[in-house]
């Protein structure tokens, strides 16, 4: 009961540390490359424990990143709903490739992610953003073996196995 | 309990149905978005989670408060003297400047109250300091950490040192928006400080730059122009620094000259702030004088040819001096109404 109640506030306690990584400015040059943690940290916990992220909480994670960066409300909860629909659709085959394969597979879906932004922000009425607009799904897929690797130690030495 | 576990069987759970509710969340969020966009209503749920949101800026911000405490703790002897030292003629520079300015806004205001203006030179401001938030890619926005408590409005205009930084768009109660000059939906209207040329300048797609896009081809434009902010619209008070105009091209069309200008302020290294209290005046034309002059019994004959303008051209030699000093005067107050 207890080990239960840990694994859901270890799972709580990363998303929302994906919205404050999210808020969290960095240096001016760099901006560019900082890459969509909520979408990575959801990505990590689709493939790990596909039962328990589902898209109503994607949408909901979402709407609350919307919240946090009050621009158009929506817009996040879509991004992130459509993604987690195709990571949870070929999750079996996705677990299983390695880590490289899962990097590029990491890859494009956060570049579509990029293009369902894109789109939305063009059909609002803003213009076409620069190519640095294109970095950042790079810097993602980049980060994603350490993602995962931290991610899986941390919860291989918390004991929050799946029973 | 057999149809539970049917459920969760992962051979067939992304079926039909996931299908489903995919489209259905997918719906539910089309319909979010063109609800806000629409109505703009982020800004009232956000005011109203704001005891949850304002909590988290302030934590987010954190990071980068502690970056530059660090970077002032560890700054070697050396820096701090020399910023110190060049913050101290800076000071005295401005001090200087300004002792010579008293005299000249005491001479400008007895000048203006001949005039019967109503501009002032005086600043009503409140410090704010940034919190350091990212507000998502490509979004100019900053976050500043006065609110509705502290009387912030929206429209009100930000500023620094140097020149004006952009205008709030959201208040929550003890947080508050800022949208930058620079960003692609924001446009300023401005003055070409050498010409008195009227146009508007916008934020630009790539982020650091303003650009001009509807200058007339026979204007005179060069690069190195300063842009004042013109004071028409309303939003924004005239007079205060934008830009400066780096260059100048034809659009592709050949109908319009288009300028880049780089922002006065420091948009991206500003820490502090200042907001402005008090909005341009109103546009539309100003209120009746009050009736000076002798009684109307001692008016002439409103028949008769009116007798002001004549002398004019006979003696261009008396009257140059005395027109010539009121003429900027008036050229400002009148040239904003066409």
């Amino acid at each position: 009961m207890n080990r239960i109640r840990v694994r859901q506030l270890w799972f709580a306690a990363t998303l929302l540390l994906s919205l404050f990584l999210m808020l969290i400015p960095l240096p001016g040059p760099l901006t560019p490359f900082k890459p969509y943690w909520p979408a990575l940290i959801l990505l990590y916990w689709c493939l790990q424990s596909g039962d328990r992220v589902t898209l109503g909480m994607a949408f909901c994670l979402g709407v609350g990143a919307d919240l946090f960066d009050g621009v158009l409300l929506g817009e996040q909860a879509l991004r992130l709903t459509a993604m987690v629909f195709i990571a949870l659709r070929f999750r079996s085959r996705l677990r299983f490739f390695p880590m490289w394969q899962q990097a590029l597979a990491v890859l494009a879906l956060l570049l579509n992610d990029r293009v369902l932004l894109l789109l939305i922000r063009v059909l609002g009425g803003d213009p076409v953003p620069p190519a640095e607009y294109w970095i950042s799904p790079f810097v993602g897929a980049a980060l994603w073996p350490f993602v995962f690797l931290i991610l899986d130690d941390l919860r291989a030495r918390l004991r929050i196995h799946e029973t | 309990m057999a149809l539970n576990r049917d459920d969760k069987s992962p051979l067939f759970a992304p079926g039909v149905a996931g299908t489903l509710r995919l489209i259905v969340y997918l719906a539910l969020a089309c319909v979010l978005m063109v609800l806000d966009h629409r109505g703009g209503w982020l800004a009232n749920v956000r005011y109203g989670l704001s005891i949850v949101i304002e909590p988290v800026y302030r934590i987010a911000g954190l990071p980068s408060q502690g970056f530059q405490a660090a970077t002032v703790a560890f700054a070697d002897r050396q820096r701090l003297t020399e910023q110190n030292q060049r913050l101290r003629e800076d000071l005295l520079l401005a001090n200087a400047k300004l002792n010579r300015m008293a005299s000249v806004a005491e001479q400008n205001q007895r000048l203006k109250e001949l005039l019967d203006t109503q501009h002032s030179l005086s600043l009503n401001v409140q410090l704010a300091r940034l919190v350091g938030v990212d507000l998502g890619p490509f979004r100019h926005r900053i976050v500043l950490n006065l609110g509705a408590r502290d009387k912030v409005q929206q429209g009100q205009v930000v500023i620094d040192a140097r020149g004006v930084m952009g205008q709030i768009v959201d208040v929550m109660p003890t947080t508050s928006v800022a949208m930058l000059i620079t960003d692609p939906n924001h446009a300023i209207p401005v003055t070409i400080e050498r010409t008195g040329l009227r146009t508007v300048a916008y934020g630009s797609r790539a982020g650091d730059m303003l650009t001009l896009p509807t200058i007339p081809v026979s204007a005179d434009v060069q690069a190195g122009d300063k842009l004042v902010t013109s004071g028409l619209g309303g939003r924004f008070p005239p007079g205060f620094p934008v830009g400066e105009i780096r260059d100048v091209a034809q659009t592709a069309s050949g109908t319009f000259l288009s300028a880049q200008a780089k922002p006065a302020a420091d948009l991206d290294r500003s820490e502090d702030v200042l907001l402005l209290h008090d909005l341009a005046e109103p546009a539309g034309p100003p209120s009746l004088a009050p009736e000076a002059g002798p009684p109307a019994s001692m008016a002439p004959d409103p028949n008769a040819p009116p007798a002001a303008p004549t002398p004019a051209p006979t003696l261009p030699s008396v009257t140059s001096p005395t027109t010539s000093r009121v003429a900027p005067a008036r050229a400002s107050t009148a040239g904003s109404t066409p």
